[in-house]
């Protein structure tokens, strides 16, 4: 392997340790979900090895329990999870024309909501095995969760739960802080967007799902963002 | 039902690596157009943002405990401190906190 892809490996795995972290916990309380809709350990295993998603899998897991038409498991696990178009067509752009077209189809199979952050984090091109590094960490962290929470229940005292699930806000914040600082425009979408995904969860949930919720704010603050601060220089 | 635990588990997994591969591997050229590449510029803080606040408050046991995360986490992050230390910082505060809220 080449020694810079190594390093990204490294430092992949450094950012996904927090990330992994985080995914056992809340996985973990996504596997006692499972438990109760009857899935066998495995089946959870495979399950969030394969997708790798918090609110899909709950949207899927939850439309098993009522023996749901295999149309309306496709419908709401779109719905769930449209907000990684996004994310994978803004990765787009962050590959070297001269990256093998492989890697994008094993960067594409785990784009989390966290792992895009740490990766469009990065300066310049994104080596993909920085991606593949944070990989190690979150896939075994999510899928074993699950399976250990068909398992096992509910044996995390509430006090480590609480604790252990903000991580992932912790990362966030990490990723979208520096650059607010250094840009005025950033800085504003950041504070626009708290406020109106307040006011949306205030008065949209139960209407609109989050995973919608965060699509439809995106799609128009950062749209707005774009038409009114269009960035020349790159 | 253990078979049709399995198709359903087959179509949710086709349906997500879809929507996560397809525009990875379609989109292969750079896009040029200014505003669509601006857009994709603000798209990850806005959608990193929108998904912090409020749901840091609502993860936690007492929401006041989640706000202390986030307000410690910016201050934190605002002066430099990496990824990890501000994912620790958060997970501290709550631990703590929640000793005097709950």
């Amino acid at each position: 392997m080449l020694k810079e892809n190594k390093i990204a490996l490294a430092e992949g795995f450094r950012d996904g340790i927090p990330i992994g972290l985080g995914y056992f916990v809340v996985s973990f309380t996504l596997g006692i979900m499972a438990r109760h809709v009857g899935l066998t350990p495995f089946q959870g295993f495979l399950a969030s090895l394969l997708n790798n998603a918090s609110a899909g899998e709950y949207v899927g897991f939850a439309l098993i329990a009522t023996h749901a038409p295999y149309i309306e498991v496709a419908i709401m696990t779109f719905i769930a999870n449209a907000r990684y178009l996004l994310m994978s067509t803004v990765l787009s752009q962050k590959f070297s024309p001269k990256t093998p077209f492989y890697h994008r189809i094993f960067v594409g199979f785990d784009v989390t909501d966290e792992i895009f952050g740490i990766s469009v984090a990065r300066k310049g091109w994104l080596n993909p095995f920085y991606n593949y590094g944070a990989m190690l960490t979150a896939l075994p962290g999510w899928s074993i969760g699950t399976a250990l929470g068909i398992v096992a229940g509910n044996i995390l005292p509430p006090s480590a739960v609480s604790a252990l699930s903000v991580a992932l806000y912790g990362m966030f914040i990490a990723i979208i802080i520096p650059p607010a600082r250094k840009d005025k425009i950033v800085a504003a979408c950041v504070a626009i967007s708290f406020a109106a995904s307040f006011l949306a969860d205030k008065f949209l949930t139960g209407i609109v799902s989050a995973g919608t919720q965060t699509i439809f704010l995106t799609v128009i603050i950062a749209g707005g963002a774009a038409i009114l601060y269009p960035r020349k220089g790159d | 039902m253990t078979q049709e635990i399995y198709i359903y588990i087959l179509i949710m997994s086709a349906v997500t690596l879809a929507i996560r591969i397809l525009p990875l591997t379609l989109i292969r050229t750079e896009i040029k157009n200014v505003k669509v590449r601006s857009f994709l510029y603000y798209v990850p803080y806005v959608t990193l943002a929108v998904m912090t606040f409020p749901a840091i408050l609502h993860a936690t046991q007492s929401e006041i405990s989640g706000f202390l995360a986030l307000i410690f986490g910016i201050a934190a992050a605002f002066f430099g401190a990496s990824l990890f230390q501000v994912a620790v910082l958060c997970c501290t505060v709550v631990f703590v906190s929640e000793l005097f809220l709950i």
